[in-house]
């Protein structure tokens, strides 16, 4: 398995001298392609640190972040900006869907914003909202969508066109745990078509869908799941047949 | 216990045999509650007893206990007995005999290294088996079955409130070495 997102012994100090602060503390981290792997901790553990690295919004103060092959901290401003917005997706709790435009519309922006044409792009929006279950609803606007709906057009957004890693942080913050679980089981969907996904969340039973949890504290990783097996045909605990 | 509330819902439903209500309770809760037949006779032969369930009149032939043919239906005071059980909530006694929670009030004596260990141990045991569960849960779900469903969401439920327990028990370990007043 390839790596799509590295994290080789990476550290991120915030301050200098003696109020300095490492909000990530030496940590390496593999997610190859396929992967799901949630990262959890607690307040100030160093998650949200890990995902901004991990998505070039922020650079290590020590160690490798490398992306799709290439090392971040090689890329100049304008190379890390293109692998940003054609290589990497972003979900978070608040959705931020414009509201004067469609749901295949926002998907579509940032790739026309990125020379994509508009034809394509909007091809491609319709294709990612297929893979979300939400091809019917192309054409509303976020005020005519639920939370979870709204969610899933985020997810489309963050898969859309050539994205190989899908970053989601807190994704289910405010939703139902029914519909919360119907978005874990679409970005789940979009990794086991082979995308590396990082979900960083602080509910175990949305870190049950990942394929390896790793625990951070104190911006160490202290503790790791195995990966988990696939699950056994139909044999389950609780279950027969 | 809740086997015979169980098979009471079971013939609320209509006049069954015991093997039915057998396969009727496997297909509710799967490998959960695996139920000998023999069982399921004993306590149908407490349910007559008690006046909750009857032999069903429309039955043909002389009934032999423990004839698995014999078919059973529900009485009134049986109809009764089964809405005071769905009317009274389960009682749960928490904390009887929690190993995990002994071990941990234990390790608080041999330091906040043993005592962080054994947490992180067990959360990440936890985690795995939440992971086991919501695959399982993925596959139950595929095949539309509710009852199985509802068993794994219950699993799911009970290792998520262990995985936040956990997460507690951390961070006040840690909170108390914080805060102990240098000496």
């Amino acid at each position: 398995m390839t790596a799509v997102l590295e994290l080789d012994e990476v550290t991120r100090v915030y301050g200098s001298g003696r109020v300095a602060v490492a909000a990530l503390d030496g940590v390496s981290l593999a997610v190859a392609a396929g992967e799901l792997v949630a990262v959890m901790g607690p307040s100030g553990a160093g998650k949200s640190t890990l995902l901004n690295l991990a998505g070039g919004l922020d650079r290590p103060s020590g160690g490798r972040v490398v992306v799709a092959g290439s090392d971040l901290g090689r890329l100049d401003g304008r190379a890390l900006a293109a692998l940003r917005r054609r290589r990497v997706g972003y979900v978070f709790q608040d959705v931020n869907l414009l509201p004067g435009l469609s749901a295949a519309e926002n998907v579509a922006l940032p790739r026309e914003l990125d020379g994509v044409r508009t034809r394509h792009a909007r091809a491609e929006a319709l294709a990612a909202l297929e893979l979300v279950g939400l091809a019917e609803r192309a054409g509303a606007f976020p005020d005519e969508l639920s939370g979870g709906e709204r969610q899933r057009v985020a997810i489309a957004r963050a898969v859309a066109g050539e994205r190989v890693l899908l970053l989601a942080d807190e994704p289910t913050g405010a939703l139902d745990a029914l519909t919360g679980e119907a978005i874990l089981g679409v970005l789940r969907a979009r990794c086991d078509d082979g995308i590396a996904g990082v979900l960083v969340t602080h509910e175990a039973r949305y870190a049950g869908w990942a394929d390896r949890v790793v625990f951070l504290a104190d911006g160490r990783v202290v503790d790791e799941t195995e990966r988990a097996a696939p699950a056994p045909a139909g044999g389950s605990p609780g279950g027969s047949r | 216990m809740s086997v015979k509330h169980a098979l009471l819902a079971s013939l609320a439903k209509g006049p069954m045999h015991g093997y039915g209500l057998k396969s009727e309770f496997e297909a509710r809760l799967g490998q959960a509650w695996p139920l000998n037949v023999g069982q399921v006779y004993s306590t149908l032969g407490r349910l007559e007893r008690d006046g909750l369930v009857a032999p069903d009149p429309a039955d043909a032939g002389p009934p032999r206990a423990g004839d698995e043919r014999r078919v059973w239906r529900i009485t009134q005071a049986g109809r009764d007995a089964l809405a005071d059980w769905y009317a009274s909530p389960v009682a749960r006694d928490g904390l009887a005999r929690d190993e995990l929670l002994v071990k941990l009030t234990a390790a608080l004596d041999a330091g906040r290294d043993t005592v962080l260990g054994v947490i992180r141990a067990q959360r990440t045991a936890t985690l795995e088996l939440l992971q086991h569960h919501t695959r399982a849960k993925a596959d139950a779900a595929g095949r539309g079955e509710l009852p199985r469903l509802l068993a794994i969401d219950l699993l799911i439920a009970q290792a998520e409130a262990e995985a936040a327990w956990l997460d507690l028990c951390e961070a006040r370990t840690t909170t108390a070495d914080h805060e102990e007043v240098p000496r």
